[in-house]
């Protein structure tokens, strides 16, 4: 352990009560109003698509930021009076993998050791131990920017274990990875909950929140709009998708009277789709073909999926997760933080 | 719990000692040599480009530059070491704006270390850098038939002066590189603030030749005056107060644009 857990960690390891940021001389309200509990010792996550605040309350919570309005409190230090101790206390694995890129693994683990004041005998071993135990082990001595985009996730990841802090947050650690980097993290994180660190990730994902985290809370232009753990949330949204494709949108409008009895939640049409969230995903699609058939209307297609965040987005709000927010990609970002810096 | 508030405090204050404060300036300086060191094309441009002024100056366009005293050698190389060692700032802007860019000023700013020292260990790794290419110039100075006769140790001054001058200078740049979107953006801003500063100077020509407008700029900007104080202590000549009033207006620099730099790094992220 390179800190002292003999802090006095309560039943939260993060509070945040009535948090408001704007940006833009207020102008702009990144964060509206939010309050939020983490339980010490769990994965937390903050759910919601591009531009509804995650990221903004990370950079809070971390002290990256300061709050507009609101108190927030990391480890039972508050963010804005005592920065210093709060920053003893958690790890940051920011949104895009902060390595430096002309330094190998083991030295990007190294500075941000020494930058931690741990001493420097320690900060090579937790570094070798790191780079081990995240597959880097053959790859420590190689510069950063020959890494996969898989890779200099974990090194991210790993900058921020170095000091073992009891509090992480992470900021979409998954986004642009493919399958396999993504399974292979989600084990990392199991691995860190296991041995007892507490965790605030943010997703775009249903399925990863639902996979890693216990309780979330889902934002919307920096609004709660739903919180709770992922089991009741499923359950206020159904367990699976049914989607149906018709012929023609003549096809779709006739058949939309017929099938929309088949869930208790409204149906979602488009086009030549429609979309419905039922409990029962093979029941709801035997009784959606019942309710069609010998009716002249020319079915394409049947699908059963797991709901995405667009459905939770479009059951909790009305609408989808607006796409015409801030993409995940880098000029957006620094839009992002253009505005941060007004 | 009382017996938990001692142990806390100590930790905090091994935290914020000065002593910490200076290595975490010192390992980040280190990194950013590092990374210098590990991009040999940046290095080489950033040490021919100065070369290349010395060549072009000294055979293309000196012959045609009369000076005082007659040797447009000895009047050049102190010049293009003003100019090179100002010209470093650039790379302080660069190197911050992408350090923001890629999320590395995120990451130090949640870290437990002196706030200070990531602008710290910037602008001091790109001291460090001046001094290899003063040490480069130098010789290449040499090796086309420069000749101060102002003795070691004033020489050693006149570095001393040019580098506080670019240092606190660098300052300014540190704010541009976070004010900016971008390290293509960053490296864009520096460009009309160092070119009137190098050009519109006595770095290449005496100013007399100037129009009386721009002579009076050129005459008592910063740049000028810093190039007056090592001219005249490389080659031994009279440089009156110039080597004061260029560490005199380093000073008022870094006054206004150190904190300029940090409440830029504070609203960072």
């Amino acid at each position: 352990m390179a800190l002292p857990r003999l802090l006095p960690m309560s039943e939260y390891a993060v509070e945040a009560t009535n948090i408001v940021r704007t940006f833009h001389d207020g102008g702009f309200r990144a964060l509206d109003d939010v309050t939020l509990r983490v339980p010490t010792g769990e994965v937390f996550g903050l759910l919601g698509p591009n531009g509804s605040g995650k990221t903004t309350m990370i950079r809070i919570l971390s002290t990256v930021l300061s709050p507009t309005k609101g108190v927030a409190s990391v480890g039972g230090f508050d963010v804005v009076k005592h920065p210093g101790r709060v920053r003893q206390v958690i790890g940051l694995a920011g949104q895009f993998a902060a390595v430096d890129e002309n330094l190998t693994g083991f030295e990007n683990l190294r500075m941000v050791g020494l930058l931690n004041h741990l001493e420097k005998a320690k900060v090579v071993t937790r570094s070798r131990q790191l780079l081990d135990e995240f597959g880097l082990a053959d790859f420590g001595n190689k510069l950063a920017k020959t890494y996969s985009g898989g890779m200099r996730r974990r090194l991210d990841l790993a900058a921020a274990l170095v000091a073992s802090p009891p509090i992480l947050f992470l900021d979409e650690p998954t986004t642009g990875l493919d399958p396999q980097s993504r399974q292979d993290l989600w084990t990392i994180i199991e691995g860190l909950v296991e041995g007892g660190t507490t965790v605030l990730l943010t997703t775009q994902y249903l399925e990863e929140a639902d996979r890693l985290c216990r309780q979330l809370v889902v934002l919307d232009h920096g609004k709660i709009i739903a919180e709770g753990t992922s089991a009741e949330l499923k359950s206020r949204l159904g367990n699976t998708v049914l989607v149906l494709s018709f012929a023609s949108t003549h096809d779709a409008a006739r058949a939309l009277s017929l099938v929309s009895g088949v869930s208790t939640k409204p149906a979602n049409s488009e086009g030549t789709v429609i979309e419905l969230t039922v409990d029962n995903g093979p029941a709801a699609a035997a009784d959606a073909l019942r309710r069609i058939d010998g009716d002249g209307i020319v079915l394409t297609g049947l699908q059963l999926r797991e709901p995405s965040l667009d459905d939770v987005f479009l059951s909790l709000t009305g609408h989808k997760a607006e796409e015409t927010g801030e993409a995940p990609s880098a000029p957006q970002d620094r839009r992002i933080r253009r505005r941060a810096r007004v | 719990m009382t017996t938990t508030a001692s142990p806390l405090d100590t930790e905090a204050s091994r935290h914020t000692s000065i002593r910490w404060a200076i290595r975490d300036v010192l390992t980040l300086a280190r990194r950013n040599l590092m990374a210098l060191f590990r991009i040999p094309t940046a290095l080489v441009f950033a040490m021919i480009q100065p070369v290349m002024f010395v060549l072009l100056f000294r055979y293309v366009f000196g012959g045609a530059i009369p000076v005082p005293g007659g040797q447009y050698v000895n009047f050049l190389i102190p010049g293009i070491l003003v100019q090179t060692t100002i010209f470093g700032a650039i790379g302080t802007a660069i190197g911050l704006a992408e350090d923001l860019q890629r999320g590395l000023i995120e990451r130090f700013k949640a870290l437990p270390m002196a706030r200070m020292a990531v602008l710290g260990g910037r602008t001091i790794a790109d001291m460090a850098r001046n001094v290899m290419v003063l040490l480069i110039i130098t010789a290449v100075g040499f090796a086309v038939g420069f000749r101060p006769h102002g003795g070691f140790l004033p020489y050693v001054e006149a570095c001393l002066v040019m580098l506080t001058f670019a240092y606190c200078l660098s300052w300014g740049f540190a704010f541009v590189g976070l004010a900016a979107p971008n390290s293509e953006t960053a490296q864009a801003m520096t460009f009309p603030l160092i070119f009137p500063l190098t050009f519109a100077s006595n770095i290449f020509v005496p100013v007399s030749s100037m129009p009386w407008w721009l002579r009076g700029f050129a005459n008592n900007q910063p740049v000028s005056q810093t190039a007056q104080a090592v001219r005249g202590l490389m080659l031994g000549t009279a440089h009156g107060q110039s080597a004061w009033v260029s560490l005199l207006w380093a000073m008022g620099l870094v006054a206004v644009l150190a904190p300029l730099a940090v409440n830029r790094f504070r609203r960072a992220a």
